[in-house]
């Protein structure tokens, strides 16, 4: 019995703690685990009633749609964000009661930061841009697939599983507790024998494959991928910043693999990489951890720097002003990332000549992130502003990254660094690039290709409460951390003994509150879109009177995205197609379209995976060798069959592209004075400005 | 452009139109990953000449040094990579199934045998207490050799099930593909063991 379940027990089970020793401390904690089982039942039963699994199976979970995949990947990232958010709001309620003690123990504090900073990077952040990517990369290329498109099935299927461990972690014993970067000793096993960094290790290592592969994907898609004529240098913003995101991907997720593998040998195995004694050298972690930790940041923040430029370029009506000098700098930012990691540890035993090197390093990559910014407001200057959500979103970015960034530059002197490192102001920092930079961007970013995907736009009045209510709650909630750090305030500290930071604590929690109502805003307005969804619908594909190949299609677009793959001539493609009044047109001849088929690689990764985590975490030993053998023997089976591609029939391409081309040439289009009424069907009557 | 221009792998030599460019994605596919790959060799060698002094007063470099074997197992690897170029050969200029399934078995046969002496040596480094638990040098080195180590032992996995879906399907487009594939890994594998062999084992004893 007991080596059936490995080192599980039955008193693991968060659900029980409440009964057995009520109070605040084990309410949040059963509470958590009690809504994590309620809503996967929820679902289920949802599913079920609905009808919907056979829907579910073969239009989503085993599709190989790269629209499809990058949907799903949204999904997971606003699930695990509702998450995120609402541990956030636990600990800022603790923190107003931190004066000299606080409701939560030390133990679950340690491990509510620490699974909300993992939660919000790798399955809420990762998630989102990797969905974006996956949606927009063929669209915009003019391509029909990713170049792999079983292997991008299977990381997401990866992802999940991340997420997955993340999830049962809440429910069956605890998480980790030595912050979003893990570092050992503290997580060795002599100090935590477990299971928190264990399931840490196993979710981070198996999602990182995922990351990697998904990297590999999307740069072999746009290297070898893109349509005829569309050079490099006609490729559109975002999908550079993709590119560049993908490049980091490569590069950066080794070290984390190599960081989780080693403190997984360590701490099932005995070795000695990071522990104190018999040679182990915790550094050798940190530099590991922050050599992907560091890129990770740019493949975070690139793509949304690609959607922060379309936007502009969109809703100013203009061409991207200095296309050039952002793929450049873009280009340059991935490579100066690799170079500037040690900044995270200024304080950690490193020579003034070293630091400052680094410290350098960090100063110039500002220049780079700073020239964008300047193309941005160069875009934005002298153009017909449509001021959509968003754009609101776009001012909150500007104005709060900047400051962000701002402070940043501050850190990357080690003297000054050396001040404030731990305290509350690094909080501050992180959380002002991350939400403004990242978040802001992804929010604009479905505003924008939402129809897109379901061919309807999203409300605009409660797209720009929301956008209203994230800028200003993110002020309230992170801008006095600067303040509070500046006063000494210990980052991840449970308690504090100075009552000077309670009325800070005060405000930061109120902006806690707005921020969940702005995370609740991001449903309602979907509410609202549903109900209104008639009036809001752009089947024409082209509401905000795009640029780029993804608005020539209609909305949603057909499994195979373009019924001919186009010609590229020049960039920004689909504007010089409307500016010289021939969109929509009518290929010579159709051709029989080839899509991959339809698999379950995906699942099948993401069920042996999982339980190869679960079994890591709890020492279920055959659990673990055999979810390996199995997962080998159905690839190397899977490897002998043949797998016919499915074929479109040219009538059927032809039929769908007739009809949309006839729709959009008897819409009389809608100029930009009505793109947020009912008037707009998808057919821009553009009076844009191809040339700058 | 034609497809003889995109077809960057003459030695696929496919027999038809239009597929090529796909299997081209493939090929190159592969080459990101062992880039990849190549990144995490890097890492494990980077964090074991940081540790390369960290012997605890256990075993060093000299104890788990055994150049005799060494050598015998860097013969035996380079052997299997040279007989794989020759069954790539025979894959480009069509001598036949059989030719070819030689060649790949005397690289299988050979990088078996490069398995079988470096196992051995494991047992005699348990043996003389060299276990990774006994030190940060020892861990480093254990995690260096056998990630080799398992990755040759992936690729002997990959080299059986490949021929037997040559014997079941033959030469066709999709198999000559994954040979290329495997071909760079089997070639890829051969480098690390150079780099293994000099600054593992050569620079240690040196």
């Amino acid at each position: 019995m007991i080596d059936l379940f490995g080192r599980l027990e039955w008193q693991e089970l968060k659900l029980l703690e409440f009964f057995h020793d009520p109070s605040i401390d084990t309410a949040v904690a059963s509470g958590a685990a009690w809504m994590t089982v309620v809503a996967a039942i929820a679902v289920i039963a949802w599913i079920t009633w609905a009808r919907r699994w056979a829907w579910l199976w073969n239009d989503w979970l085993t599709s190989v749609d790269h629209k499809k995949i990058g949907i799903m990947y949204m999904v997971i990232g606003f699930v695990m964000m509702a998450r995120g958010v609402f541990e956030g709001v636990v600990m800022r309620a603790h923190q107003t009661t931190a004066l000299d003690g606080g409701v939560l123990s030390n133990e679950h504090w340690a491990e509510l930061f620490s699974t909300h900073g993992t939660v919000m990077i790798f399955f809420v952040a990762m998630p989102f841009i990797t969905g974006f990517m996956n949606y927009l990369i063929p669209l915009q290329i003019g391509a029909r697939d990713m170049a792999f498109p079983v292997l991008n099935q299977i990381s997401l299927g990866l992802t999940a599983t991340g997420a997955a461990l993340t999830m049962i972690s809440l429910v069956v014993g605890a998480f980790e507790t030595g912050g979003w970067t893990a570092y050992p000793p503290f997580t060795g096993a002599d100090f935590d024998p477990g299971p928190g960094p264990d399931y840490w290790v196993w979710a981070i290592a198996l999602s990182g494959f995922g990351s990697m592969f998904s990297g590999l994907n999307f740069a072999v898609t746009i290297y070898k991928m893109r349509a005829p004529g569309m050079h490099f240098l006609r490729m559109p913003v975002f999908t550079w910043t993709a590119l560049c995101t993908s490049i980091l991907l490569v590069f950066a997720l080794p070290p984390l693999t190599v960081a989780c593998l080693m403190q997984a040998l360590d701490r099932l195995a005995g070795f000695h990489f990071f522990t104190n004694d018999l040679g182990g050298n915790m550094m050798n972690y940190a530099n590991l951890f922050w050599m992907f930790g560091h890129p990770e940041v740019y493949i975070l923040v690139l793509p949304a720097y690609g959607i922060f430029s379309e936007l502009t370029s969109m809703f100013a009506a203009k061409r991207l002003y200095g296309y050039t000098s952002l793929v450049i700098a873009t280009m340059s930012i991935s490579v100066i990332s690799f170079c500037v990691w040690l900044h995270h540890f200024f304080t950690m035993g490193n020579s003034a000549t070293i630091n400052a090197a680094f410290g350098i390093a960090t100063g110039i990559i500002a220049i780079p992130t700073g020239v964008k910014v300047y193309v941005w407001m160069a875009t934005l200057w002298g153009g017909r502003i449509r001021f959509t959500a968003p754009m609101v979103y776009m001012t909150g970015f500007f104005i709060l990254f900047v400051i962000g960034g701002l402070s940043g530059i501050i850190l990357a002197n080690p003297a000054i660094n050396w001040q404030v490192h731990n305290t509350q102001f690094i909080v501050a920092h992180f959380h002002n690039v991350l939400l403004p930079g990242l978040i802001f961007g992804i929010f604009a970013g479905v505003h924008i290709w939402f129809p897109k995907a379901f061919g309807f736009r999203l409300d605009e009045r409660a797209g720009k409460i929301t956008a209203w209510l994230w800028i200003v709650g993110f002020c309230f909630t992170f801008l006095p951390l600067y303040f509070l750090g500046l006063m000494g305030y210990p980052r991840r500290s449970a308690a504090f003994d100075n009552p000077e930071f309670l009325p800070y604590m005060i405000v930061c929690m109120l902006g806690a509150l707005m921020l969940m109502a702005a995370f609740a805003g991001l449903f309602v307005t979907l509410w609202v879109s549903i109900r209104k969804r008639d009036e809001l619908a752009v089947p024409l594909g082209d509401p905000w009177d795009g640029r780029t190949l993804e608005w020539a299609t209609s909305a949603p677009p057909p499994p195979w995205n373009f019924a001919m793959i186009p010609h590229i001539g020049e960039r920004d493609a689909f504007a010089r197609e409307k500016a010289d009044g021939r969109p929509y047109v009518t290929p010579e001849y159709y051709e029989d379209v080839h899509l991959p088929p339809n698999t379950s690689a995906g699942l099948i990764a993401m069920v042996a995976t999982t339980a190869f985590g679960f079994a890591m975490t709890w020492w279920i030993w055959w659990l673990a060798v055999a979810s390996v053998l199995g997962f080998i023997l159905w690839y190397v089976v899977h490897s002998f069959r043949e797998h016919p591609e499915v074929t479109i029939p040219a009538v059927e391409v032809e039929r769908h592209h007739a009809a949309w081309v006839e729709a959009a040439t008897l819409n009389e289009g809608v100029t930009r004075d009505d793109e947020t009424n009912s008037r707009n069907r998808g057919r821009a009557a553009t009076d844009m400005v191809v040339a700058s | 452009m034609s497809d003889q221009q995109t077809n960057m792998h003459p030695g696929l030599n496919l027999g038809y139109v239009g597929g090529g460019k796909h299997e081209e994605s493939k090929v190159f596919g592969f080459w990101v990953f062992l880039m990849s790959d190549l990144v995490t060799f890097g890492l494990v060698f980077a964090i074991f000449g940081t540790m390369r002094n960290a012997t605890a007063g256990g075993p060093g470099a000299h104890e788990v040094t055994e150049l005799r074997s060494i050598a015998i197992q860097t013969g035996l690897l380079l052997l299997s990579s040279f007989a794989f170029s020759w069954a790539s050969l025979a894959m480009k200029y069509e001598a036949g199934r059989w030719r070819f399934l030689i060649w790949f078995s005397v690289a299988a046969t050979s990088g078996l045998g490069f398995l079988i002496f470096e196992l051995l040596d494991f047992h005699h480094l348990i043996e003389i207490g060299a276990v990774p638990q006994r030190s940060g040098y020892l861990s480093a080195f254990w995690s260096l050799v056998g990630l080799h180590g398992l990755h040759v032992a992936g690729g002997l996995l990959w080299i059986g099930v490949l021929t037997l879906q040559i014997l079941k399907f033959g030469l066709t487009d999709t198999i000559k593909s994954r040979i290329t594939r495997l071909g760079l890994y089997w070639h890829f594998l051969d480098i690390v063991w150079i780099g293994i062999f000099s600054l593992v084992f050569l620079a240690g004893v040196a």
